[in-house]
């Protein structure tokens, strides 16, 4: 397959191409999730994002995350774009999609997919609040790495 | 020689993305302590390690040439 299936960009993502990647005739279903920038977190206000990315890491860890899909839901097609770089309120952070014959798996492997890239996956996001600047670090708030290795790395959960 | 690499909030504090260290053949875990000595980043205690685009281990063994990137808790998404 010549497509990028997993790529890091730095100008916005057009949702419709990602999706065309996972389009084909096997399909009945395909699932999109589309990441884009709140603007309220906590009562704190976002002035923009600001990511970044240890490219070619990032591109091997996406493409680990489809093959892991892949491994657990049959028959599944998997396309992720992240962009990095500055991005204002409401702008595409992130499209996963993913297409398979019917749509209990590709509603899973999309929420698979996104967990797994706040995971494993190395970008970084810097918060320009109102009130100054931050870089974000474990915002699920509940992961650390007492032996510097992250959580199931290249395992299921 | 070592090629490491610096992301996130590590690349604002060390003000660098990338060193050379002259260094072979020895573990993940006395990397860290080196440059924690060298740099004083005890930021470097929790943070993750790469070696070659592959998350490694601390007792994982560097060699000359390898790039070691050093991974904050990632927040992508």
């Amino acid at each position: 397959m010549s497509k990028k299936m997993y790529e890091i960009v730095e100008n916005p993502i057009q949702v419709e191409r990602v999706v065309e990647k996972v389009t084909r005739r096997e399909a009945g279903a395909i699932t999109t999730f589309i990441g884009t920038v709140r603007e309220w977190t906590n009562q704190k206000r976002t002035i923009y994002l600001e990511y970044q990315a240890y490219k070619p890491m990032a591109v091997k860890m996406l493409t680990q995350i489809g093959e892991e899909i892949k491994m657990k839901w049959e028959n599944t097609e998997v396309a992720i774009t992240h962009r990095i770089g500055r991005l204002d309120i409401a702008e595409i952070a992130v499209v996963i999609a993913v297409s398979s014959p019917h749509r209990k798996a590709a509603y899973e492997a999309n929420e698979y997919a996104i967990e797994r890239i706040k995971q494993i996956v190395p970008i970084w996001k810097k918060e320009h609040w109102e009130s100054g600047e931050t870089w974000i670090g474990d915002q699920l708030g509940k992961v650390s790495y007492p032996s510097g290795q992250p959580l199931s790395v290249g395992k299921e959960e | 020689m070592i090629t490491v690499l610096f992301f996130a909030q590590l690349q604002e504090v060390i003000g660098k993305e990338r060193i050379e260290f002259e260094a072979s053949n020895i573990t993940v875990g006395e990397l860290k302590e080196k440059l924690m000595r060298s740099f004083q980043l005890s930021q470097l205690e929790n943070v993750m390690t790469a070696i070659n685009e592959e998350y490694a281990l601390a007792e994982d063994v560097v060699s000359d040439g390898d790039i070691v990137a050093f991974i904050p808790p990632v927040s992508g998404g």
